[in-house]
């Protein structure tokens, strides 16, 4: 091979790796996007039914009751103009408290419940997630 | 007083840097001698203020001075020595007075070392470091002044994040940072290079200790990032693709792909330029680290509180400093020229190949990282993306990766015969594969191609590391430092590689209920529940379990899990209770209790974790080996016979 | 891959990182005019929402009349609230500063409340109570505590979301207080 031909050869074996690159990961990504919203937006009917997705909000101060059996929980979220009931099956971070800001992972089930099957907590006690923030803010304005 | 004099200092220090970075390079382009020699001394009145300023901040934490604002906020009277010490850098201000004093510290540590380096190369390379540690200077005497005074003085302060508190964590960020501003001297070497339009194998040869040194000290601090979570957040993992882990991740990896560069341009001379925009893009990905950490554009776990100000300062110092380096590399670049040759089945093909997969997997993270925000920027909504992602994303690069890593080593410079490679490495690759392949179905009966692709790809990095190794014995029976460095770190792969596989694929966890007297079994392990107690801490109260595991009728361990309620803060802290093994982890995290003494419980088995850590602690040690090669010391000695020929000249 | 002598054509390419790092740094900068960060309350400079509500431990009511004419400092808390303890001290000592404060009891109950106060004291000129946290909604309120600075003519001036014993957030309270003295005197 001369020089011209082999610099062409690896040209060609870098586009095509860039491209399968490209390809594979742009595709992981579209599956394994989160999106985030409120409880609000989820009252109007525009969360997925099928898909994850994220929940943000504030837990309503003594909303939260604990199964006598198990670890089933369940908690309302709000966003100060809706609410939504949570139901989670684990142990919550040390950081969950009423009144606070949280974000949980997961699905709604047919009877309007959403099910979480992570719920996070931010490591900063008077902090709020800015998507919790901006999904409040939205609420007050209307 | 003490903190005033602190300010002072720090502003001294400012005034000195000021000098250190503009006074050289108009030496340098003067060829003014007695300002060229300026470069030194500077350096080091640079470093003996910021000490102070430093000893002042440390000293206000210690005797509890709470009437300066950042002391009242991270520290309160209950809090042990260790925490004071380390509350220093708990939060924004007092770590960046940390960066500063690391940086410093490099400074110094160049202008003492490599005093055989031209001395015009010299002071624009401590200028360049200069003018970055102008940045940090200014930010922190401009919107981020650690010695701010409170009145009217709390009589107590707030206490440090209790997370923080634990000796893993509390040396972790300088770890980490020793890691990022190293890699600003291999940064100052390239902008240093790019002024002077002369960059040759020399250069490489002079920034490459700097930059393995750096390149160690970043992979122990993500290493101790890493355990301190699983320690610490009682949730048994390890990494979490956390945009702050992310942002400790990016720099490494593109650190990673300069240090195997940066071997092709010392021992060969090619790939210069592209040397040069990785010394530049792995010093931009720490800054890039350090504005996600402390703007929060990014959302994460533990982000520093966050304030617009100081997002828009970082933003523009990374203008300047990213944007100016790129532009000079833009403008100058082109005076660069690579003389070697090489075959494309050579040592340097097996370099660039892995470089490139290294720089793909920065661009992975930077992607799932930085999406979010992008569409955020771009108004459709707020997205975050999950750890599948990433997982995937490193599968697929882990493949070539590990492929290559059988083979890159064995290759000669210049020009290799691809069937003496294919003569050595055939049958390890077939072994290593079928041993692979066969080990899960021995493990536990099931045949699991996944699992078995892992460990055939950590059997293959370990039998073809260890051929490399016998055969450079065999021909040579000289084993330089640099060589046996490379082995370990490439073991350490290994070692990390069986790791990941196996705690990925036999982990468990359980969340359950447990009332004293009751038992769950995990992975054969029983773990009791005895019952509750309280215990107090020196600074906090807690409710500590009780579990007894046994395997067979025998007792393996004791378990006690904490929940900690820390004085002066409101909520439990979790402290998992880990039985360690060399090949599984038992570990137990309290949840919350449920009434009647039942608490609910979070039980792990961890195979193989700890292998993970050995593993980037072998990585750590082969770079610090290499360092110690004889080659770099060479300069020493050199600088050595300099002295002495200055002392018997005056 | 051999490249030699510096290539004209080429030039461009050297561009190409300063290009993308454009691009970011637009990305960055608009992520961080974008992102929301803080959560200002809309209230602040606006009137006291319009409220009647019962008082705890006497009979009788209190409205938004009765926050105007002096200077108040609004305190939200509940029983329930771990933070609320902590900054029980330094609302007991801005209250014996001189500054009146009044409490407003959040989504608790009225023997909780009590007990609570007898407690650790009861730094409070009167105490509103609002078990259904309907108010609490008029005036944005998201948890507890958040204290609420009210000037002589009822108007918000500033609102502070956490306890106050935090010296970063009394700093930002201390120099609201001293703007809205200085602006009456």
């Amino acid at each position: 091979m001369n020089k011209r031909s082999k610099r062409k050869l690896l040209v060609v074996m870098v586009v095509f790796g860039v491209a399968v690159a490209t390809v594979l990961s742009l595709t992981a990504l579209q599956e394994n996007l989160q999106y985030f919203y409120s409880p609000t937006e989820v009252k109007a009917g525009e969360a997925p039914d099928s898909r994850e997705f994220r929940i943000g909000g504030l837990v309503v101060a003594g909303s939260v009751e604990r199964a006598t059996e198990g670890l089933l929980v369940s908690f309302d979220l709000t966003d100060n103009a809706k609410i939504i009931t949570v139901e989670y099956s684990g142990i919550l971070p040390d950081l969950f408290r009423e009144g606070q800001g949280i974000i949980a992972l997961g699905a709604m089930n047919g009877s309007g419940t959403f099910v979480a099957n992570e719920v996070l907590a931010k490591h900063d006690e008077n902090y709020m997630p800015p998507e919790v923030a901006a999904a409040l803010k939205a609420a007050e304005h209307k | 007083m003490i903190p005033e004099l602190g300010h002072f200092a720090l502003i001294v220090a400012f005034a000195i840097t000021i000098v250190l970075s503009i006074v050289p390079l108009i030496g340098a382009a003067k060829n003014d001698a007695a300002m060229i020699a300026l470069a030194r001394p500077a350096a080091l009145a640079q470093l003996l203020f910021i000490s102070l300023s430093y000893a002042a901040l440390t000293h206000a934490f210690i005797v509890h001075d709470f009437s300066v604002l950042y002391v009242s906020q991270h520290s309160n009277l209950v809090q042990p020595l260790l925490y004071r010490v380390s509350g220093v850098w708990g939060s924004h201000e007092g770590s960046l007075l940390l960066w500063a004093l690391i940086l410093s510290l490099w400074t110094t540590a160049v202008a003492v070392y490599s005093r055989s380096l031209p001395d015009v190369l010299m002071a624009r390379v401590l200028a360049v470091m200069g003018m970055i540690s102008i940045g940090f200077l200014s930010f922190m005497l401009w919107t981020s002044n650690p010695f701010e005074r409170i009145f009217p003085v709390p009589a107590d302060g707030n206490a440090l994040n209790p997370l923080l508190q634990d000796p893993g964590l509390a040396i972790h960020p300088p770890m980490l940072y020793m890691g990022y501003v190293g890699f600003s001297v291999a940064f100052a070497f390239a902008v240093a290079a790019l002024l002077g339009g002369k960059l040759d194998a020399t250069w490489a040869r002079w920034s490459r200790p700097w930059t393995t040194i750096a390149w160690s000290f970043l992979t122990f601090g993500i290493a101790l990032g890493s355990w301190w979570a699983y320690n610490e957040l009682g949730w048994g993992g390890w990494w979490f693709w956390d945009p702050v882990e992310n942002a400790s991740f990016m720099p490494w990896l593109v650190g990673t792909a300069l240090i195997h560069s940066l071997a092709s341009t010392e021992k060969r001379g090619v790939f210069k330029s592209w040397t040069v925009l990785l010394a530049i893009m792995a010093f931009s990905m720490s800054l890039l680290g350090a504005f996600i950490v402390r703007s929060g554009v990014l959302v994460s776990v533990h982000a520093f509180a966050t304030d617009p100000a100081r997002g828009v300062f970082i933003l523009v110092f990374l203008c300047i400093v990213v944007g100016g380096s790129l532009a000079l590399f833009a403008w100058r670049s082109a005076t660069v020229t690579s003389s070697g040759r090489f075959s494309w089945f050579s040592r340097e093909t097996a370099l660039l190949l892995n470089n490139i997969i290294f720089l793909t997997a920065a661009v992975a993270v930077f992607v799932g990282t930085m999406y979010p925000l992008l569409v955020d920027s771009l108004g459709l909504g707020k997205i975050s993306v999950g750890r599948p992602y990433f997982d995937t994303m490193f599968a697929l690069v882990a493949i070539p990766l590990i492929i290559l890593l059988g083979i890159g080593p064995a290759l000669r410079w210049k020009r290799d015969d691809a069937q003496r490679i294919k003569t050595s490495r055939q049958v390890l690759f077939i072994a290593s594969l079928a041993i692979g392949i066969v080990l899960p179905f021995i493990i536990d009966g099931v045949l699991n191609i996944k699992t078995g692709l892992g460990l055939a790809g950590a059997l293959w990095i370990a039998m073809t590391t260890l051929n490399s190794l016998y055969q450079r014995i065999r021909m040579s029976k000289r084993l330089p430092l640099a060589f046996s460095g490379m082995i370990i770190a490439h073991l350490g792969m290994s070692m990390f590689v069986a790791g990941v596989t196996i705690v990925m694929t036999y982990h468990q966890e359980k969340d359950v209920r447990l009332e004293p007297g009751s038992s769950y079994e995990l992975s054969g392990y029983d773990f009791k529940f005895i019952g509750i107690r309280k215990v107090t801490g020196p600074n906090y109260l807690a409710d500590e379990g009780h579990l007894v595991i046994s395997r067979d009728g025998e007792k393996v361990a004791d378990l006690y899990p904490q929940k900690r309620i820390y004085q002066g803060q409101s909520n439990a802290m979790t402290e998992a209770s880990i039985d360690v093994g060399l090949f599984r982890d038992l570990y137990a995290a309290m949840g919350e209790p449920l009434g009647k003494d039942a608490w609910s419980m979070r039980l792990y088995y961890k195979p193989w974790i700890r292998w993970i850590w050995l593993g980037t602690l072998f990585m750590t040690f082969g770079g610090i080996l290499a360092v110690c090669d004889r080659r770099y010391r060479q300069s020493v000695v050199q600088r050595v016979k300099g002295l002495n020929e200055q002392v018997a000249t005056n | 891959m051999t490249e030699t002598t510096p290539n004209k054509p080429f030039v461009l390419k050297r561009f190409i990182p300063l290009i993308i790092f454009a691009l970011l740094v637009v990305m960055l900068a608009v992520g961080l005019t974008l992102n929301p960060r803080l959560v200002p309350s809309p209230f602040i400079g606006k009137p006291v929402p319009e409220f009647e509500l019962p008082l705890l431990n006497q009979a009788g009511t209190f409205t938004h009349e009765d926050l105007k004419g002096r200077v108040t400092l609004l305190n939200v808390w509940a029983s329930w609230c771990f933070a609320c303890r902590q900054e029980h001290e330094m609302i007991t000592q801005l209250s014996r500063s001189g500054l009146r404060v009044v409490g407003f009891n959040y989504k608790d109950k009225a023997e909780d409340a009590i007990s609570w106060l007898s407690q650790l004291g009861d730094p409070y000129e009167v105490i509103v109570q609002d078990l259904d946290g309907r108010v609490a909604i008029d005036w944005g309120v998201y948890g507890a505590p958040e204290t609420f600075l009210i000037d002589k003519q009822g108007i918000i001036r500033h609102k502070v979301i956490g306890p106050v014993s935090d010296p970063k957030k009394l700093k930002a309270l201390m120099e609201a207080l001293e703007q809205l003295q200085s602006m009456e005197s």
